[in-house]
């Protein structure tokens, strides 16, 4: 009897305007990368709620990744930022939580990276295989 | 065939509790056993927090004395940052603190243990509780007590910012300093809660000492234990709540040790039985020797009475004189008489009362200078205070950015739990016999319990029953504010 | 003449504070006295565990249940209120959130007992005795409830028909509870009972509030004294004001102390730690990461400020390890 091996399953919340824009060119150009992050796309990484990504992990998720411009390429100036203090200030009480560090993640990618969407989600689903399901610890 | 017989739970004081008694093929009462069946971890999930928060934290262990423990983990705070509050932050913290005990103690009189021992100890379950006291008293006092603890909680709120757990406590301080139109109200109504504490030792007098069968009761042996006492006192050797050494003297009343607060380890250890969550604490010489009174026994009592057995007397005037017709008509110190708390407890209100008075006439209570910063990184801090139930322990140590690497809590009534435990199985022993169980009897089974622990001071206006009541509610002045009246039912 | 209605009271892992609150009703409480019959309120009555079991279910009008779950004998006594009673009202912080002893739940059951039957430095135990659900002495057999690896709030184990917050709520907001149940205006059911507005709208020092708040220094109530006037977040500390419902009165504030959030979130917030730190990090200064992982040292204890009541009530519940206890 086969046993089927673990997938990650990621969210990836990507801001419309650079991340979610690269991924999308990688997909025209063809960069192939692993189909274990479903995207949701925000107008900007500043959007994410800290509650998106532990309700995320609460409902089933592995892993969340967030994809945001540049530090001083915000379309709306100052919303990577806030991104950037907020997922600073969730990481430390994740870590309270006992979420490992590999599995909350954020990236700035830009709108023309589109092979580096495809190195961190290979990356990162990579690493979570190995590190394994975060509901079998909660 | 032997039997076992269950408390489940045991009602009218703060927390849960069951007492299971067993009895022998002859009827008589074998073991007594109380158990405690809950346990929240403080001491364990505090480590990690930060220092400052304690006194905000610890608080909730008890929200009937929160302000305990606000104090006990504020004097720990000033030991572990190194510094010592100006003045008039003492005085500020010593003020707020006595009209906790007095409005704590009062209660408990009235509405909780008082109830028992007013009303008679064998008397129907639906006449021990407030309204019986009532019918002994007067209807007045209800809205008395009702104003007094109103006036003492009003004061504490303004100072603190709740009186369920308080917010002011800080290394060093207190949050804010005192306003003087507070102040004022203050200085105006001392009097008055002077004079209401002298008015409960009173009716102690007219209705418990001038009735031969409740002096009786309490001087029964079945309700007397003689154990060590440990209670706090004053440079002076006088009782005192909020700052002072501990001292412990045996059953004879000898002394066999004093020490301040740092110390506390050297003397004291706790000892666990695998069929209670409540841990039993015991003095380190002569050691855990079981749950047994007399000279050989490592365990201690603690609150009003023992405090009284301690000190050299009471540290104001009017108490003192109180103390001093409390030793000699209970034949001398120490006394070991549990019931005789009762006492004991309301002469420590009146000392509180007096020391209000003189505190809020003290003009550096008006001082704006009530914190001082710490100016050395965080260690080990220990703080001790007398809460109403008993000496309770604080003890904190810490990592240099003040975060909680222990906590050690020594919790009033816990001091007590082996005693208590050892009072209810000789009161079962006492009144059990030939397997006749009743109400009355279970009741004075649980009322050795109450005598130590009178947690709680709620049954305030909870009138079960349905006897007819008119309340009058008057304010300091003694003009009414308002008057309740509820029939009796009929039918 | 009818019936008055029937009202209990019990309390869980509690500390006696909502009982306090009750009695801080003073007067009021004659009034409530005279229209409801009280059956159950451990800590003032006598009524006994069988006397509850031989009611009928339903028959009590509201029980008023307080305490957070964490003992197996809660969890009893919890399941059978809710039987015999028509409305429950998750009653103060602990049943609403978890409350403060929800912070246990960054420990197991385990370390519980390890620190405090063994690690504390008054603990003599050498034989590593530790209490037991089923224990022997002297011939007899005596049982103790289990303690859970875990701290419920009230909603977590039974169905709660409404909340009144608050650590302890205030008399204010429990008579407005009271009236509204004798009267029969409850709002509709799951509604806590307290307006769905933050602290800051009707904090004090509202109006000292700047425009844009950004911190380059979080300061401490150890180490800092707070001026009694001004917002706590412009000046620098942790203040849970922008997180918190309201409907306290906001005492913590006059008491020249900041908020830690005891009334809960508003309406529609999962997570009330969540909400706080993502308004706090949009108040801090810094936009590299060196100069913002510095600022953030000096918050002290970020899960223990931020989750102080609600932390079995957060999205992640506890502190995952992946071990059994």
């Amino acid at each position: 009897m086969a046993t089927t091996a673990f997938e990650p399953r990621i969210v990836a919340f990507f801001c419309n305007w650079c991340t979610y824009t690269a991924s999308d060119l990688a997909g025209t150009a063809r960069l192939a990368y692993e189909p274990n992050a479903p995207v949701i796309r925000v107008m900007c990484s500043g959007r994410v709620d800290p509650q998106f990504v532990l309700k995320a992990l609460q409902e089933g998720a592995d892993g969340v990744l967030i994809g945001g411009c540049h530090p001083g390429d915000c379309h709306y100036q100052e919303g990577n930022y806030k991104a950037l203090r907020r997922f600073r200030l969730l990481k430390r009480v994740l870590k309270d939580f006992g979420v490992d560090d590999a599995r909350v993640r954020l990236e700035w990618i830009s709108a023309s990276e589109g092979d580096r969407v495809q190195h961190v989600i290979n990356e990162m689903t990579d690493q979570l295989r190995k590190l394994g399901p975060w509901q079998a610890r909660s | 065939m032997s039997q076992r017989i269950t408390i489940d739970p045991i009602t009218r004081l703060e927390g849960h509790g069951k007492i299971e008694i067993f009895l022998d093929d002859q009827g008589e009462v074998a073991n007594a056993y109380l158990q405690i069946p809950e346990l929240r971890g403080f001491e364990r999930f505090c480590i990690g927090r930060a220092a400052e928060e304690m006194p905000r934290i610890t608080q909730r262990i008890c929200g009937v004395c929160p302000s305990a423990h606000h104090m006990a983990s504020a004097r720990a705070l000033d030991d572990l940052y190194h510094v010592d509050p100006p003045p008039a932050a003492h005085k500020l913290r010593e003020l707020y603190y006595n009209l906790f005990m007095f409005e704590d103690h009062t209660l408990h009189f009235y509405f909780l243990g008082g109830p028992d021992f007013i009303v008679g100890p064998t008397a129907p379950a639906g006449a021990r509780n407030i309204v019986g006291v009532i019918g002994k008293v007067g209807l007045e006092i209800g809205g008395q007590v009702i104003e007094a603890r109103k006036l003492a909680r009003g004061f504490m709120t303004e100072m603190a910012g709740k009186v369920i757990h308080p917010v002011f406590g800080l290394p060093g301080g207190v949050s804010k300093p005192l306003k003087a139109d507070m102040v004022a109200r203050l200085q105006a109504t001392s009097q008055h809660l002077i004079d209401f504490a002298q008015f409960s030792l009173q009716a102690f007098h007219d209705i418990v000492l001038g009735n031969q069968a409740y002096v009786d009761t309490i001087l029964a042996d079945y309700y007397a234990h003689r154990t060590n006492y440990m209670g706090m006192v004053d440079a002076d050797g006088k009782n005192t709540f909020y700052r002072g050494d501990l001292r412990v003297i045996d059953p004879a009343g000898k002394r066999l040790a004093q020490f301040p607060p740092r110390d506390y380890l050297k003397y004291i250890g706790e000892h666990v039985e695998p069929w209670s969550y409540i841990k039993f604490p015991f003095l380190k010489t002569p050691g855990w020797k079981g749950f047994v009174d007399g000279p050989e026994s490592g365990l201690y009592r603690v609150a009003p009475l023992a405090r009284l057995n301690v000190a050299d007397g009471m540290a104001t005037p009017l108490a003192q004189a109180h103390y001093e017709e409390f030793f000699k008509t209970l034949g001398g110190k120490p006394v070991h008489s549990t019931l005789a708390t009762h006492w004991a407890r309301l002469i420590e209100a009146l000392q509180a009362t007096e020391v209000i008075q003189s505190l809020a006439n003290d003009p550096e209570i008006l001082s704006p200078v009530v914190r001082k910063l710490p100016e050395a990184p965080p260690t080990e801090g220990i703080g001790i205070v007398e809460a109403p139930r008993g000496t309770l322990i604080h003890h904190y140590a810490t990592d240099p950015n003040g975060i909680l690497t222990m906590v050690n809590l020594i919790v009033a009534t816990v001091h007590n739990s082996a005693p208590i435990q050892m009072s209810i199985e000789k009161a079962a022993k006492g009144v059990i016999h030939d397997g006749k169980v009743d109400d009355g009897l279970l009741n004075m089974v649980e009322m050795a319990f109450r005598a130590y622990d009178p947690c709680f001071g709620c049954a305030t206006h909870t009138l079960p029953g349905e006897m007819p009541l008119r309340a009058t509610i008057r304010d300091a002045r003694g003009d009414v504010v308002q008057v309740v009246e509820r029939k009796a039912r009929l039918g | 003449m009818a019936d008055k209605p029937k009202v209990a009271f019990y309390w869980c892992a509690s500390c006696g504070g909502c009982e306090e609150a009750v009695v801080d009703l003073e007067e009021q409480i004659l009034k409530v006295v005279d229209a409801v019959d009280i059956v159950l309120w451990p800590v003032a009555m006598d009524f006994k565990r069988r006397d509850i079991e031989a009611m009928p279910d339903q028959s009590i009008a509201v029980a008023f249940i307080n305490g957070g779950v964490r003992m197996s004998e809660q969890e009893e006594w919890v399941h059978m209120l809710r039987k015999k009673a028509q409305l429950v009202v998750a009653f103060g912080a602990c049943a609403h959130l978890g409350g403060i002893p929800g912070l246990a739940n960054l420990n197991d059951r385990r370390q519980v007992f390890e620190t405090v039957y063994q690690d504390v430095p008054s603990q003599d135990n050498a034989a590593h005795t530790v209490p037991g659900e089923l224990s022997q002495v002297n011939g007899h057999g005596l049982a103790l409830p289990r303690f859970w690896d875990e701290v419920k709030a009230l909603d977590q184990v039974i169905d709660v028909d409404y909340y009144l917050p608050g650590c302890a709520p205030p008399p204010k907001l429990i008579w407005g509870a009271i009236e509204a149940i004798l009267t029969g205006t409850l709002p509709p059911k799951g509604a806590v009972l307290s307006p769905n507005l933050a602290c800051c709208d009707d904090c004090p020092r509202k109006d000292s509030k700047p425009d844009k708040i950004e911190l380059t220094e979080i300061k401490r109530p150890a180490t800092h004294i707070a001026d009694p006037e001004l917002c706590f977040l412009a000046q620098g500390f942790v203040c849970m004001g922008p997180a918190t419902r309201s409907g306290c009165g906001n005492p913590c504030i006059e008491g020249n102390m900041p908020c830690r959030g005891c009334m809960g979130p508003m309406d529609d917030v999962f997570d009330q730690g969540a909400k706080f730190l993502s308004a706090f990090a949009s108040i801090l200064a810094p936009k590299t990461e060196a100069e913002i992982d510095k600022l953030l040292d000096q918050i002290p204890d970020p899960v223990g400020t931020f989750y102080r009541f609600s932390l079995p009530t957060s999205l992640l519940r506890r502190k995952h390890t992946g071990a059994t206890a």
